[in-house]
């Protein structure tokens, strides 16, 4: 029982991560992550809202009649970016200019109404709870990763710290839209080779060397 | 006068609302297979765009900011968008079963299609009147289609390429699509326009 609920848990952030396996949430993906910290931020308003819309709708599926059922999520959700649209505004208004029209869009996100369809709505509170923390971590984790190498390599810093005289050479390419569609594509290209490569020592290997499967996707 | 054509050039080209703005991804990579089905999820867009931009705006300026409600705003607008979505979905299944074929399984996506509600909430943030706001919605779902379909074409002709495995699908869909976003950055400035 503790090993499925671990599996719940890690499912989105390797398995079935939202941004590289799954291809959800995709607009937030390539739009906010030109600094790494904008990655971290959306990624954590991204995380509060599916864990609590996933507790919620879990509590509250047999009270929504089936065929009233999306629009209720979306009620739910939205009440949620409010909330998060609310607090950011107030105590963290410089990552509310920044994160701009995408927070309120995080409503439309598809990654929430997903997991709520697919997982809240048939299963119980914890594994609910676990399982948006699990998503909402895998999606953190990805942006910010997109955000670092794009910041890197687009303005030559590391979470807004200049990296020696990097500034100076930086291609602005990445910072711009097409750089955005370039980066994801080729990370997403680079999981894929790494999945394959895993898969293929695995079946060299035998199954039980699950352990450097694991290493090597990360 | 100029102010609309300054809309409507800026929302088809200069900021077109995928290839610049990144609102509508998923739709863009998710149904851009075939130029036809492309093309009838533009329309789809356009209709749905230029409808969900004057309810949202009137909602907005005559309940909304009277009744002091502006935080209410997300919620309000993705509820107008949905119902819209499904009260156009009813009356055209009624007295067009024509264009209910052509558009009918476009129409529940949008819902969640967040260029719909991006250009809800950008004609607010951008005070335009009415007019402006249905001008804005008109054109971004022009640029919207524009980039779908540009982008169905490039993908029919890399199918029967010899693509690298781990390439292979999105990757070099997304490949694609930068180098469509580098020509599109090529009309920023124009008339202008930031």
């Amino acid at each position: 029982m503790k090993s499925k609920r671990l599996n719940t848990l890690t499912n989105g952030v390797v398995k079935s991560n939202p941004t590289f396996r799954l291809v959800l949430g995709t607009c937030p993906t390539l739009a906010v992550t030109t600094q790494a910290l904008n990655g971290l931020a959306m990624g954590a308003a991204v995380t509060f809202v599916l864990l609590c819309s996933n507790v919620m709708i879990s509590l509250l599926k047999k009270l929504i009649p089936d065929r009233v059922r999306i629009p209720a999520y979306v009620v739910i959700i939205a009440t949620f970016v409010t909330v998060v649209q609310m607090v950011m505004r107030k105590w963290m208004s410089p990552l509310y200019e920044a994160l701009g029209v995408f927070l309120p869009l995080i409503v439309v996100n598809c990654i929430i109404l997903a997991r709520a369809e697919a997982f809240a709505s048939c299963n119980p509170v914890l594994d609910s709870a676990l399982d948006g923390l699990g998503m909402g971590f895998g999606f953190t984790l990805s942006l910010t990763f997109i955000g670092m190498v794009r910041e890197f390599l687009g303005s030559g810093s590391f979470f807004g710290i200049p990296v020696g005289s990097l500034g100076n050479v930086s291609m602005s390419i990445f910072i711009m839209p097409a750089g955005g569609f370039l980066v994801y594509g080729t990370l997403m290209a680079l999981v894929n080779y790494l999945t394959r490569l895993a898969e293929e020592r695995k079946i060299r290997m035998g199954s039980h060397h699950e352990k450097g499967e694991k290493e090597a996707k990360q | 006068m100029n102010l609309y054509f300054v809309i409507i050039i800026g929302s088809i080209f200069v900021n077109n609302f995928v290839l610049s703005q990144f609102l509508g991804i998923c739709p863009f990579l998710g149904v851009s297979k075939k130029t036809n089905t492309a093309l009838g999820m533009g329309f789809a867009v356009i209709f749905v765009m230029s409808i969900a931009s004057v309810f949202t705006w009137l909602v907005n300026t005559y309940v909304l900011v009277k009744l002091g409600l502006e935080y209410m705003q997300t919620i309000a607008f993705i509820l107008i968008i949905a119902a819209l979505v499904q009260s156009v979905e009813i009356v055209i299944k009624k007295f067009s079963p024509s264009l209910y074929s052509a558009l009918g399984v476009y129409l529940p996506l949008i819902t969640t299609n967040c260029a719909v509600l991006g250009v809800a909430l950008l004609n607010i943030e951008k005070s335009y009147d009415l007019i402006q706001s249905f001008l804005n919605g008109v054109f971004a779902g022009v640029g919207f289609t524009l980039a779908i379909v540009l982008l169905a074409g490039i993908r029919e002709r890399i199918v029967p390429k010899n693509v690298p495995e781990s390439f292979r699908g999105f990757p070099i869909t997304l490949i694609a699509a930068a180098i469509l976003s580098m020509a599109f950055s090529a009309f920023s400035g124009m008339f202008g326009i930031a």
